[in-house]
């Protein structure tokens, strides 16, 4: 579509949002080409800046009379070009949306807005004794509609959970422009637990009530220095192996460790191979003992240095270099990939030595940082962008360890994300019924699919179509309204 | 009659087990003509290719513990008996998780994953439960203050539609974020979107220890004399301070036999300093009365309050007290027992409570309870006392259901009427 087509309805939602909600000014547009996969850039069509569910809803109405495709965008920290733009549509930004609407200590429950930030909703019922428990690294930042659409997890979600295990209730519009209410409490089909996960491709979630959890009663955090990555691994197995779910146990290896050192000087013990993060919470007693556990566990797995953090000032000492992995790659390489996969515990010692051969095989260096408990890698591909080929053979690892993962029973991503990014890979790990079957899902709600299109899937279809054989090009990528990736 | 033959004719080359139905494979009083026992994935297919080709309506069955729950079925030629899809395919002790076959009945499967000290956090109210009709009916029990419902616990799934496609999503571990989650879907679903054959649950270490707790709250106030507006003492401020106890119990319930009489409020905690925290937990109850603490259940822990006339009301946590009362004003022999902390509260009443009080109760309730979030469902009551009551009640979402129900089952062969608006 031209961007004369677009002048109309951008004149349309001026008058439904006001002038100031519209950008179609090439140089501000720019700000919203990309979310954190950067190496996807589409601009914008238009840009809207609405306030309300009514505004969303008018707006999607709008698209649906001009055959608009739109997508959602919170804070754009996504890692899988989910919130990936259409030069053809509308991008729907909710930045505008960050009122926590109510908060309900008794009820254990907030309501709030979609743009409101992840840690917000913890820093705003805090003193009350409650937080909300999925964290993603990224939770300063990123949006709760965002954790909704990508069922983003953290590195407490072993225990815990992810998005779809503490959001209670959802107000959406949907991609005809209705505002619906998908509750838990409702009767009927689980929408609520099918909407969330879907990466904006169901509507636009517009209120999010949230399941708030009492703060535990003691907190521990331990940092187990090991030489290398198969005692730690070892020591992984053995604490899940006897019976015990910490909070959170992370994985880190020398080169993630190196980067980190790097980046925020963190300290981790000298000479470590991994470090292994384990943070046990609950009620006082429970913890000690598994605390007590633990430390065996860790010792008697090579361990060579153990550190305790009890208070929050050591715990975030122990994170931070955890946290800052992904950032500080950078440190150490000019350019790398993001890798989000999944593996059955179990095999993550074989997973981890077939990775390491990938690197030597291609000569391109690969950081390991991982949600060691439920097997979630997040493999960082190190490349120099500088050095000819270098960024292909980099693409080619990091396409190597999702096959790895899934030979080995696992998943394509743990809480990135499919996107732009992955679609492509989708038909290695589903069958056609599978996603045709997903696709009818998508059908019921978008019919027409103009909710974030090209997204997940790796053949779009029409929803009149018959299931089968697909052949020559698809009507919709023909009339420029999809695009395979 | 050339037609049943020829019908007949065709489910009986599936290879699969047919026979003829009988009086008592009647769902939800209405007999079906034919009861198949398939083995496999592919043998469910078989059957519902042939079902699609000749309008057959198809209803699946597990254990047969809540065939009386829903809707009778508008119409039923072919029961799916999911009895024989029954062995657990793999235990992956290492990584926490099970794949089984959906006619694999709870108990079963929690024998077998008791052998390497794991389990399925979820409590089955039912004996002879099977995965499949867990699954479909969203049943939990007491845990699921902790554990959640099986939508929480579900990982992967292989279903069979309405047309013979098997599809699969979710997987074998637990994070997981690639395609749709059917397995949400399909929860809850009463057989009405496909059947499903396959399940891959996530599972919790066995706790080393549980200590169950309980106290009896007496008839309180002036009121205690008797009569409507009698209630226990206390029983609101006791749930609040349990569900935000940091002892962590796993379940909160309350048991209301007699809703003119006191009620008795049990708490669960588990792990491996469980005596420790049960004491906390004494401690907390003993300003209400006399708290004991044991390592059984009490014998009414996990079974539902009754089981011809069954209701399930939802509502939030803190409006509990206001949901008992409500119930208790409408003056009927109602029993009450149920997850007074997460709030799912299960109603039982006589099976002679006659029609026009069955009908008064429901809608009573709904007008009371439903501008506070309160959601009301009739489980199980035989067909003449819901001649003029919704069993469902309304759900905000229901265009978009009947969408997805159109999508998946566009000829209504599913289980056709059993659900949510005629579904
Ligand atoms: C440094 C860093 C660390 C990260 N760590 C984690 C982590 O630990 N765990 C994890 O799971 N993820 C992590 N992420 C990924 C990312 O932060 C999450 O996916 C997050 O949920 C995205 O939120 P957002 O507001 O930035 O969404 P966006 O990037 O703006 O959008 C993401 C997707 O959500 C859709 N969307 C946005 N708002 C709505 C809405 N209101 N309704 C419907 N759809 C909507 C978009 O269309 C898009 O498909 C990390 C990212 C970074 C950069």
């Amino acid at each position: 579509m031209s961007t004369m087509t677009l002048q109309e309805p951008a004149r349309r939602f001026e008058e439904l949002l006001g002038h100031g909600a519209v950008i179609t000014d090439p140089v501000r547009l720019r700000t919203y080409e990309c979310d954190g996969l950067t190496h996807h850039r589409v601009m914008p069509g238009i840009v809207v800046l609405p306030e309300s569910a009514e505004q969303i809803a008018a707006v999607v109405r709008v698209c649906n009379e001009y055959g608009l495709p739109f997508v959602a965008r919170g804070a754009g920290t996504g890692l899988s070009g989910g919130a990936l733009p259409r030069a053809d549509g509308v991008l729907i930004v909710t930045s505008k949306m960050r009122r926590i609407l109510s908060v309900d200590a008794a009820n254990r429950r907030a309501v709030v807005e979609p743009g409101v930030t992840n840690l917000a909703i913890t820093e705003a019922v805090r003193d009350l004794g409650y937080y909300y428990a999925p964290d993603p690294s990224s939770q300063q930042v990123c949006t709760i509609g965002g954790n909704v659409a990508e069922n983003s997890g953290g590195a407490h979600c072993l225990k815990y959970g992810f998005t779809v295990n503490h959001v209670l209730a959802l107000e959406i519009v949907t991609p005809d422009g209705d505002i619906v209410e998908l509750s838990d409490g409702d009767p009927g089909y689980d929408l609520l637990g099918a909407f969330i996960g879907s990466e904006g491709t169901l509507g636009i979630a517009t209120k999010v009530t949230v399941r708030l959890t009492r703060a535990p009663e003691t907190v521990t955090t331990l940092l187990a220095a090991f030489k290398d990555i198969e005692q730690g691994g070892q020591a992984v197995s053995a604490v899940i192996g006897g019976g015990i779910v910490p909070a959170a146990i992370e994985m880190m290896d020398a080169l993630a460790i190196e980067a980190a050192e790097a980046a925020v000087a963190c300290a981790y013990p000298e000479g470590a191979g991994a470090v292994l993060i384990v943070e046990l919470d609950g009620p006082a007693e429970e913890v000690a003992h598994q605390f007590g556990e633990v430390t065996r566990i860790c010792e008697e797995s090579g361990a060579f240095e153990l550190r305790i953090a009890d208070d929050p000032a050591e715990r975030a000492a122990i994170w931070r270099g955890r946290k800052s992995a992904f950032a500080a790659v950078g440190r150490i390489s000019p350019a790398y990939i993001v890798q989000d996969g999944v593996v059955p515990r179990t095999t993550l010692p074989e997973v981890l030595a077939s990775i390491d051969r990938l690197s030597r095989e291609h000569g391109i260096r690969v950081a390991n940082v991982f949600h060691a408990g439920d097997g979630n890698l997040h493999p960082l591909v190190l490349f120099d962008d500088a050095e000819p080929g270098a960024g292909e053979r980099a693409e080619i690892v990091s396409g190597k360890i999702l096959d790895l993962c899934i030979e080995h029973g696992g998943s394509i991503t743990g809480e990135h994300g499919v996107g732009v990014d992955k679609s492509r890979y989708m038909s290695r790990m589903f069958s056609d019924e599978d996603l045709d079957t997903m696709q009818l899902v998508r059908c019921a709600f978008d019919p027409r699919a103009l909710s974030n299109p090209g997204k997940i899937f790796p053949t779009p279809r029409l929803c009149g179509e018959v299931p089968g054989v697909r052949k020559g090009v698809h009507p919709l990528v023909e009339s420029g309204q999809a695009e395979h990736f | 009659m050339k037609a049943l033959r020829h019908e007949a004719e065709a489910l009986n080359k599936t290879g699969v087990t047919i026979r003829e139905a009988d009086p008592g494979d009647a769902v939800a009083g209405v007999p079906p003509r034919w009861v198949a026992l398939p083995e496999t994935t592919e043998e469910v297919a078989a059957l519902m290719r042939v079902s699609a080709e000749h309008d057959l309506a198809v209803v699946p069955v597990g254990g047969g513990t809540k065939l009386h729950w829903g809707g009778p079925p508008e119409r039923c030629d072919l029961l799916i008996d999911t009895c024989c899809l029954n062995e657990v395919l793999e235990h992956a002790t290492g990584d926490l998780i099970v794949r089984t076959q959906a006619g694999v009945t709870m108990d079963t499967l929690a024998e077998t994953l008791g052998g390497g000290g794991q389990e399925l956090a979820l409590d089955v109210p039912l004996d002879g439960a099977t995965v499949g009709g867990t699954i479909a009916t969203a049943t939990a029990g007491p845990r699921r203050f902790r554990y959640g419902a099986p939508r929480d616990l579900l990982i992967g799934i292989t279903v069979v539609l309405a047309d013979g496609t098997v599809a699969r999503s979710g997987g074998k571990v637990v994070k997981n974020v690639a395609g749709y989650d059917l397995g949400k879907l399909f929860s809850g679903s009463y057989g009405t979107l496909g059947i499903i054959t396959e399940a891959i649950f996530r599972l919790h270490p066995v706790p080393l220890d549980r200590r169950w707790i309980t106290v009896e709250l007496p008839v309180s106030g002036p009121a205690a004399s008797g009569g409507a507006r009698s209630f226990p003492g206390g029983l609101e401020t006791l749930v609040a301070g349990l569900a935000a106890s940091q002892a962590e119990p796993s379940a909160v319930e309350l048991d209301w036999p007699d809703v003119r009489g006191g009620a008795t409020v049990a708490a669960l905690v588990e792990g491996t300093a469980a005596q420790g925290r049960a004491l906390a937990v004494q401690t907390l109850m003993g300003e209400h009365g006399t708290a004991r603490i044991t390592g059984e259940p009490p014998a009414w822990w996990t079974a539902p309050p009754g089981e011809d006339v069954l209701l399930e009301l939802r509502i939030p946590p803190a409006l509990a007290h206001a949901a008992l009362r409500a119930i208790a004003a409408r003056e009927l022999p109602a029993r009450v027992r149920g997850s007074v902390a997460s709030t799912v509260l299960m109603i039982a009443l006589p099976s002679d409570v006659g029609e026009p009080a069955f009908a008064e109760f429901v809608s009573g309730l709904r007008g009371d309870l439903g501008h506070l979030g309160g959601r009301l469902t009739v489980l199980a009551a035989p067909r003449e006392l819901t001649l003029r009551v919704d069993r469902w009640g309304p759900a905000s979402a229901l265009p978009l259901m009947r969408r997805v129900k159109e999508r998946f089952d566009p000829g209504r062969r599913l289980s056709p009427g059993r659900f949510v608006g005629g579904i």
